[in-house]
């Protein structure tokens, strides 16, 4: 089951996610990239039915790029969850996504921040956040070892934690993770947690 | 496995009426099922100085409900140059919940603010409107009949709390006592509510915002 948690640290926001496509009892591929940039500074990392995930996030994606060329100026984090879950709503008692979302960003003005978008279209700010049954162990974690104002290094510290929490006790644990950072530099990849490699082989 | 969609996310929100001033309180948790999410979520709402609604139910749509009610009363605002009288308000509220009679909000509002001469008002209505006007203290959030969706909720434990708790003539700082024991002990009995309280006391001149530390469990 996908795994994706973040948490905001001091002046940036962190978060990861499985890299595992999923269908029934098939793996597809173990690569698959669900955190996606939304602008230069917000990151979405998504988990939920593959189709609705990748069609809503690249949707949400357009629209906060339409906003930035129509008016000159990009949203704010906050502004892109608060459009991202009234999406969500007006879809709910029509034709719903299942897709769960964290967004993270950050602003000039307000800094990092987190915000926790469920399916059902809940929008709530948090400092730490996850979704899918790595949720269980991530946020017992995070309980534990969050601090206000963490660093990179301590931040990255507690993404590892979680991520090795998960991989020993969740039965269907996830072999590879992605991590991406987002702070007033920007948001981009921070690296890969990796047990299980792609194998390739020579053509025939 | 069946869900039950108004214990969803678990709530709980209490009103009460004193002497010329009235109370608003509300849990702080917002859970998905067994799970906490966060402890800091707002209920609570403030519409103008004199009126403050409740929303208890299922989150998503307690921040629907909440975004199209601030929307109507800023129209209004615009409209009529004045804010809404509480009485006005409960009616609209209860208007926009029965449009939705037959694909309804899943929330159980709590209203509460001051009318015609600071005379204070609450009110409390089941997720498709039905209104019940209480001249003590109103009720709703996480229960076992919850599902009934024509009856009030009331949760029976809180009920009998409350009738017991509940003295006529409260001063503010008596009502913030009895609203603030009442929530706790009875969110203490139920496990989808809590994480602290949330607590609007409010008189004609002054709202006294304050946050209770309950069990945080």
């Amino acid at each position: 089951m996908e795994c994706v948690f973040g948490l905001v640290g001091k002046g940036f926001a962190i978060v990861a996610a499985d890299t595992s496509a999923v269908h029934s009892i098939l793996l597809h591929k173990n690569n698959e990239d669900k955190i996606m940039l939304l602008d230069s500074h917000k990151l979405v990392a998504a988990s939920g039915e593959p189709g609705d995930r990748v069609q809503f996030t690249e949707y949400v994606q357009k629209n906060v790029s339409l906003y930035k060329f129509r008016n000159g100026i990009p949203l704010t984090t906050a502004a892109a969850a608060n459009f991202t879950r009234g999406e969500l709503a007006t879809a709910l008692r029509k034709n719903p996504y299942s897709v769960n979302i964290l967004m993270a960003g950050y602003d000039e003005e307000s800094g990092a921040s987190l915000y926790y978008i469920d399916y059902i279209a809940t929008l709530h700010k948090v400092d730490k956040g996850a979704f899918g049954y790595g949720s269980y162990f991530s946020l017992s974690t995070m309980d534990r070892h969050y601090r206000e104002d963490m660093s990179v290094e301590e931040a990255i510290e507690l993404v590892d934690k979680c991520i090795l929490e998960i991989r020993s006790r969740l039965v269907v644990a996830p072999p590879n993770f992605v991590i991406k950072i987002v702070d007033k530099d920007g948001a981009r990849d921070y690296a890969w947690r990796q047990s299980v490699q792609d194998v390739t082989t020579a053509a025939v | 496995l069946v869900i039950q969609i108004f214990e969803y996310n678990g709530s709980a929100v209490v009103a009460m009426v004193g002497k010329n001033c009235f109370a608003i309180a509300s849990d702080r948790r917002l859970g998905v099922q067994l799970q906490t999410i966060a402890t800091d979520f707002k209920r609570i709402s403030k519409i103008h100085d004199h009126l403050f609604i409740g929303l208890s139910g299922l989150a998503t749509d307690v921040q629907t409900l909440y975004q199209r009610l601030v929307f109507r009363h800023k129209l209004y605002q615009l409209r009529e140059e004045r804010d809404m009288k509480p009485e006005t308000f409960a009616s609209l509220v209860s208007a926009i919940l029965y449009e939705k009679r037959f694909g309804p909000y899943l929330c159980q509002p709590v209203i509460a603010g001051f009318g015609e001469d600071d005379k204070p008002f609450i009110c409390t209505m089941d997720s498709i409107g039905a209104k019940e006007l209480a001249k003590d203290f109103v009720v709703s959030g996480t229960a076992s009949e919850s599902l009934y969706p024509v009856k009030p909720c009331t949760n029976q434990i809180w009920f009998e709390i409350q009738k017991a708790s509940y003295k006529k003539c409260n001063e503010a700082e008596e009502l913030f006592e009895t609203i603030s024991q009442a929530l706790l002990s009875s969110v203490d009995r139920d496990c989808l509510s809590g994480w602290g309280g949330h607590v609007y006391v409010v008189t004609p001149n002054e709202i006294k915002e304050r946050i209770l530390k309950g069990r945080m469990d």
